[in-house]
Formats: structure tokens, sequence, C-alpha cells
């Protein structure tokens, strides 16, 4: 059943996997040098995949033991070994910080650091990687599951050197990607080449225990922080120091996980001295890239420990500190330590109270504090988070620097005779719901219904170019861009519709299908006779065109959108076991103006799910020496199950955001911006009678168990 | 059975490429095939019977993507084999039909409330739901379905709109069928 089998020689003539750093680039089968556990070294192509899994038992391979470094600690210590030797070091890349801060820190009251993981992280969407690569003479057809298929098509096309017109990737129903799906995987630029050669269709479908080792993981960085402050609570400076680890090849995306950290490293605070940088660094281990919230959920963990940090040598609440904090409502736009960082708006103070309300904080407290010295009851945590990221990328040159086209996002409207629509975006869903909120978006716009609206995604043959979908961008950028081309479309079938009633244009509205005249019951013409018309020439005004009603466009932002949110969490932890459960999860966000709260909600939830499972329950652990992964399939890597998780209360503010014509702020990576640092608080805090400051995600039951018996923090 | 033990790196022994007739009632209709004494029963659905809509998640029976309704119970069709199930009668998510539009009550509820996202866990999430309600009527309890329904990941959803699904299903039973 074996058809071919392929090594690194028969892609000699081919580049690497586009994307890398120079003397950092990923061949598309390891050459002579095998760099993580998961790197593909060899290809067998068979008719079915039990043959190939028989062939692949067959390949047999020379293994030389080379010393293996799997942290940033092990890859940059004395005795580490660069593991492109070209590049002569595992730094990738640097970015210093213009002053240490020293003197500001020491002029505070007290000052106080924390080193922080914040631990690899597997994206695990529940469909693997997957692609069907079919090479005819009149060109190539790949189907794949991924989150941005004209993205996929730009740097396909130049790898197999054919025009781009001849070149079509289809992303069709796409079994979530949280980030892992814009990622230049080996097989996505492999397959098609395969086709072409053995002139049949090629397909790869990833196990999941190859996915957990191929595909990219997320997270992993490591923070040095450093925070002064007054007595009264109030912060004054702060240092941060992060450190990536990239895996062993410099993803784009990955590079620029810390650039974000950084960014947003103060968070939702007023601090006079921020001063941050960052180091990146390849290992032995996967390449980390994107992981639904890409650098900001690690900027935020980080400063609401060091908040709660600062609370508890304080003595104060943790609700005071954040309050004495916050940047005002009154101070948006506010200008950031980085001048491409502006908030956009924001109401912390509001956030947190509806938190504390939802949460019933006060009654909470107390019963927290009858309990403290009752050994019969499980111990009683209670945490907050008053984050805030970035998002609606983007702005011009914000994506362009991970690799994409541009940072636009595409729509096209397009008005059938019937009256009816076709919505096309640039932006494929992959369980977003662009489908139903492009709709809804166009519906309100033209008056045309709902159900009359046709959403298409995905295809580079029939979409207008498109970025894609990730850095909650949907609604903010891509569902704007529908907005605008609607509205435009609207504009021009004014026009017609005023010529057909012989009326002024701007008496005109658009409702239920039909344009009536403001004023005048009864006066009106049905979208389906406007629509009609459009396309005859002697039925619409001289000055106009047929086929007018259709309208694309590129759409800009001035600035990216910040989402913000105030998260409560309350958990009991168990005294003899040490187990965690989570008894109230509150969900405060504002993500400005919004569309569909079902979905907007929905959202939500799934990112609290697996920003919990990173406080509680995840991580990818290599064996240090060999670097073996040992979660390498869904039985030793623990996704939450439903059993698992809480319900969650969720609230809502909404500051509207002034940077798009919908206001809206993105919602996709919130929840795992949010909930680790509520957990996580809601943690150190139960654990506070034990002296315990901090403990580093996840919390299982064996640390939590270690701590509470006297194992140092 | 001495002929079955595989060791590591070898090819497969001739017990395991040897063709064996698996008969199955699949949706209602019959089907006859025979196949390589290996093949999951999960392949035999997608690859032979060409029924797509039952998924591959994983590969430790952890995600529950591929379930499918065995004899009316619920099981991971990645987790037996094709001859396993020779002689039964099984009901992927293509079987599924009722009174909303075409759609089981189950299918409605998720399709009210929000209860999928990506949709690729979807049908093995359904399945296991249309058997846990089966099995333990309308009665059950918001925790029963969080426990009857922890063989199936979900990463999207975070689960919250999937048990409020089925609650919607418990709510909404069919007529049945005498």
């Amino acid at each position: 059943g074996v058809v071919a089998v392929y090594t690194a020689a028969d892609f000699a003539d081919y580049p690497d996997v586009p994307g890398g750093l120079p003397d950092l680039e990923r061949p598309v089968l390891a050459r002579n040098t095998v760099r993580f556990v998961g790197e593909p070294v060899a290809i067998v192509v068979a008719e079915n995949r039990y043959a190939a899994a028989d062939g692949v038992q067959a390949v047999l391979i020379d293994y030389e033991p080379l010393h293996v470094m799997t942290t940033i600690a092990s890859a940059t210590a004395p005795d580490s070994v660069a593991l492109h030797a070209a590049h002569g070091s595992n730094v990738a890349t640097v970015v210093p910080m213009l002053d240490d801060l020293e003197r500001e820190l020491d002029r505070c009251d007290l000052r106080a650091n924390l080193h922080v993981v914040n631990q690899r992280c597997a994206a695990v969407p529940i469909e693997p990687i997957a692609c069907l690569a079919d090479w005819t003479p009149s060109g190539l057809t790949l189907w794949a599951t991924f989150q941005a298929p004209h993205h996929l098509r730009n740097y396909l096309a130049t790898f197999l050197d054919v025009p781009q017109s001849r070149c079509r990737v289809i992303a069709p129903d796409v079994g979530g990607g949280f980030g892992a799906k814009i990622v230049w995987y080996p097989e996505l630029f492999v397959a098609p080449l395969l086709s072409k050669w053995l002139r049949r269709p090629v397909k790869f479908a990833q196990t999941r225990s190859e996915a957990m080792v191929q595909m990219s993981a997320g997270r992993d960085q490591e923070h040095d922080i450093d925070v002064g402050f007054d007595r009264d609570g109030r912060i004054k400076a702060l240092r941060v120091v992060v450190s990536q680890n990239l895996g062993a090849y410099p993803d784009p995306t990955g590079l620029g996980l810390a650039v974000l950290t950084t960014w947003m490293a103060a968070g939702a605070y007023r601090i006079a001295d921020v001063q941050t940088s960052y180091r990146t660094v390849t290992t032995n281990t996967t390449p980390v890239a994107a992981y639904r919230g890409a650098g900001r959920p690690e900027a935020a963990y980080s400063i609401e420990r060091i908040v709660d940090l600062v609370a508890r040598r304080t003595g104060l609440d943790p609700a005071v500190v954040r309050r004495k904090n916050f940047i005002p409502p009154s101070a948006f736009p506010y200008e950031t330590h980085n001048e491409a960082v502006v908030y956009d708006s924001a109401d912390f103070p509001k956030a947190l109270s509806e938190c504390q309300r939802l949460m019933d904080y006060d009654a909470v407290r107390a019963e927290q504090a009858a309990r403290r010295n009752d050994p019969s009851q499980p111990l009683l945590g209670i945490g907050l988070s008053c984050w805030l990221e970035i998002a609606g990328f983007g702005p011009n040159g914000s994506l362009e620097g991970f690799g994409h086209l541009a940072s636009w996002e595409s729509a096209q409207v397009r008005i059938q005779p019937d009256g009816s629509a076709i919505v096309f975006s640039g932006s494929s869903p992959h369980g977003q719901g662009h489908e139903t909120v492009f709709a809804q978006i166009a519906s309100d716009e033209l008056g045309i219904s709902f159900d009359r609206i046709e959403v298409r995604t995905g295809d580079t043959a029939t979409v207008l170019q498109g970025i894609g979908t990730m850095g909650s961008r949907g609604v903010p950028t891509s569902g704007s861009a529908v907005k605008v081309a609607s509205a435009r479309v609207l504009d021009r079938a004014k026009k017609i519709a005023a010529h057909l009633l012989e009326a002024s244009e701007h008496d005109l509205e658009v409702a239920d299908d039909a344009f009536n005249v403001r004023g005048s019951p009864g006066k009106k013409v049905g979208w389906s006779e406007v629509a009609w018309a459009s396309f005859q020439p002697l039925s619409i005004p001289p000055e106009m065109q047929a086929g007018s009603l259709e309208e694309r466009l590129f759409q800009e932002s001035p600035n990216f959108s910040y989402p913000s949110g105030a998260y409560g969490c309350v958990v009991e932890i168990d005294r003899d076991t040490g187990k965690v459960t989570i008894r109230d999860m509150v969900i405060v966000d504002d993500c400005g103006v919004v569309i569909n709260p079902l979905l907007a909600e929905g959202q939500v939830h799934g990112g609290v799910a697996q920003g919990i499972a990173q406080a509680l329950f995840e991580q990818i652990v290599y064996e240090p020496d060999g670097g073996q992964p040992i979660t390498a399939n869904l039985m030793d890597y623990l996704v939450p199950s439903s059993a698992d998780l809480p319900d969650f209360v969720a609230g809502r503010i909404e500051t509207p955001c002034p940077n798009n014509p919908l206001g809206a702020k993105g919602i996709g990576e919130s929840g795992a911006v949010g909930a680790p640092p509520a957990v996580i608080n809601a943690v150190v805090d139960a654990l506070a009678e034990f002296g315990v400051e901090h403990i580093d995600m996840p919390a299982t039951p064996e640390k939590v168990w270690a701590l509470m018996n006297g194992a140092s923090s | 059975m001495n002929d079955d033990a595989i060791p590591p790196g070898s090819a497969p022994t001739t017990a395991l490429r040897r063709k064996v007739a698996v008969s199955l009632t699949v949706n209602g209709q019959r089907s006859e095939h025979t196949v390589d004494a290996r093949t999951l029963l999960v392949h035999h659905i997608r690859d032979n019977l060409r029924l797509t809509g039952t998924h591959v998640g994983c590969d430790t029976s952890n995600c529950g993507a591929c379930t499918v309704l065995l004899d009316g119970e619920s099981v991971k069709s990645c987790t037996l084999l094709a001859v396993q199930a020779d002689g039964g009668d099984i009901t992927t998510v293509e079987g599924l039909s009722g009174p909303h539009d075409g759609y089981s009550a189950m299918q409605e509820g998720f399709r009210q409330c929000h209860g999928l996202q990506c949709g690729f866990c979807t049908p093995g999430m359904l399945m296991a739901a249309t058997g846990l309600l089966a099995e333990r009527g309308p009665d059950i309890t918001e925790r029963e379905i969080r426990e009857g329904l922890e063989g199936n990941l979900c990463r999207c959803t975070g689960y919250e709109m999937i048990v409020r699904s089925v609650r919607w299903a418990a709510e909404h039973p069919e007529p049945v069928e005498s």
C-alpha cells in the first residue's frame, strides 16, 4: 500500500518553511539535525492510513544523541550549545530596556519582586491539522484547516513558484484554531508538492499524538518582575523582564508574542515608571506561536499577580489596591509607556463594581473570614482580575510584522437581482459565527432581511483578498468592513429607489426589504425591485451604471481596540488533597458594542474555559535531559471536560471603541486573558494562611498540597 | 493468540491483515463489507460507509468526537474494531432526525442554545448526549449532564451552553413511536 517515501534530500530544490529568521530557518524535513521531538524526518505516502502507519514503522533512523535543552535556562546556560550553529547562540532576538528603574524602585516605600512562569500550553483544537492537495494541469487546490487561507495562498504560491492565480486555498469548516492554525507547518507545503510529483491528490491528517508534538504550542514565557509601591498601595514603578521560549525554530508569530506582552505590561493601571525588556530563546521543543491571547494573557497574568502581591504586602484589600491604581475613565485615550499603545476607552472602576456586585464580594469576604480558622471547612479563596488586552488587529503595520500581507480586512457586498445579498469576507471563521454576525451587520445596514443574506468566506478563488481570523479582529475589523461596504451599497441603492419613486433619496429610509418615503405611508419600493432595476440601464438614473450595487473595500483601522473586564473567582481547596474547586466564576466583559450577545457570550465562555484550564490543569512537560515530551496525548495532557468546569456568571459593561465604525473591541481572546489571574489569585488567597505568596500554573493538587505542607513556594 | 502479538517495529502480522466480513445496520440501512481485521469502526464508518459526520479528534479515546450509538448505547467508535460491532445496529449523527424541521430535539437544543462553535466535537457530543438522555430520562440534573458528558471534549464552548442545550432537549421530549 506504500506509494512513495521521501527524505530531506528530495526537497533540496525548494525553500525552507517561510517566515524564519536568517540562519534560523526551518527545513521542511529535518536536514541532518533533528531539533525537537515531533520534527518530521521522512515522508511515507500510502494508499490509506493503515498502510502509511506500516510504512512509518519500517523507516529506520540512525540517531546520534546531541545536547538537549528544553528550557530557557538550559538553552542560555554556559554549557549550552547553539541549536543553529550558523546563528551561534540560542538567543534569537533581544530588546533591552532603556533604564533599569533601580532609582525609582528604591525611592518607593516598599518594593517586591516575583518570578512568574507562564507555562507552555497546547492549543488543542479538536480537529488537528489536516489538508488535501490536488495538483492538476489547471492548477493547485489545497483544502486546509487553517485560519487564514489567503495568507497561506500567498506563501504557498511563492514556495511552489506558481502564480497565485493558479493556486487556490480553501479553508472549509475549520475545527477550531486558537492561533495554532496560522502557523507554517511543513505538511501544508509538502502535500501540494507530493500531489504534483505523484499526479494524484494527497491528504495529510494529523493524529492527536502527532498534533501534540507538531502543532505550535503557546505561552512559555518567564517574567522577572520588580514593583515599587507606597504603603498606601499606590504602585509607582514597574520593571518587567520577559523571556520567551520559541521552541526549535522561531515562528513569525512566536517572535511577536513578547512584543505584545511588554506593550501590555502595565495593564489597567496608571504607573509612573514602566520599563520592559525581552529576549527570545530557541530550545529543543516544538515551536511556540500564537495561542488564544498571544502575549496578552502573559502580560495580564503578571500585572494582576503583582497587584495582588502589593495588596498582600500592604495589607490592603486587592479590590482597594486596584481602585487606587486604575487609569480613570476620564484619562482615555490613554498613552502608555509604549508609544504604539494608546488605550482607546474603558471604565475599570465600573467593571470592577459590577464584578463585585455579581460575586457578592463583601459577603464572600465575610464568609472567608469566618472560615479561616475552621479546619473542618475547605479553604476559601477570592481572586480578582481587572485585565486589559490589545485586539482588533489591526492598524497598518501591525500584522505585517507577523508576516501578513497587510492589516486591513476585506469585505465585498453584492446585491443579487432579486434583492438578496452575498457578503464575502476575507476573514474566515473557525467557530466564531462570522456567517451569523456579518449577516446581522449587513442586514442592519442594508435593510435586507437576515435570511436573505449569505456570507461566504474561506476560498481564495471566490473571496477578494483576505488576511484572516486572529487577534480578536472578527467584529472590529472584518465586521466594520462589512458595515462600511454595506453602507456604500445602500447609498447607491437609495439613488435608484429615489429614481423609481420619483422622490428625494434623502427622504428615504430602508427597513424590512423596502425603501419607504419618510412621512408618506405606503409610498415605497421593494429591495427586490430596486435590485432588479439596478441591472437595467433603462431603469436607473442616467448618471449611474448597471451593476452598481456591489462594493469591495479594504477596511483599515486607525488604532487597535482594547477589550477589558473584571473577573472574579471563588475557589475552595480541599485541606486533605489540595484539590482546587471553582465555586464561582464571575466574568464581566467590556468588548465595546456587542452585535450578537449570544455569540459574544459563547466566545467568552470558551476563552474562560481555556484560561481556567491553564490555571489549573494544562501544561506541556518535557523530560529535561532527553527532550521527550511526556504530555504528548490527551491522556497525559489534561484538557478539562464538562465535569471539570463551573457554570459562569456573565455580566457586561460597554464603553464603545472610538476606532472603528461599529464601536466593537473584539471578544475572542478576552476570556483566556482574564481568567488565569483570577483563578490563581483566588488560589493564592486561599493559601494565605500558609504564608504562600505565589504558585505557578497549573495549580495542581500536588503543588497546592506541597505548599500547604511546608514546601517552599 | 500468539500470532497476534506484535513485536515493536515489525510489520503487521497476517492475523491483523486478515480480511473479515462485517455486517452492520447503520442508520437503518444494512451494509456488508469485507475489511482488514484491524480496521477501526470509525474508519469503517468514515471511509467505507462514507458517513463523515463522525469525527476523529484523538487517538486515546479521550475526546469522544467519534461517539456513535451501538445498539442504543453511546460508544467511542475509535476504540472498537469494525469487526467487534459485527451484527450491530449503529446510529451516527447522520441518522438523527425528529420533529424540529427534520432535526431531533437534541440537535434543535444545540441550535437554540448555541451549543456549538466550530462544530467538530458536535457529532460526538450529540450522540453522547442522545445516549445519555435515553438512559437517564428527562429529569436529568445539570450535574448529571456534566458528568455524563465528561468523555467528550469541546475546546470552544466551555460546556455551559452544551449543558443548556441538553437541558433544552430534556425539556422537549419527542413523542415516542408506538
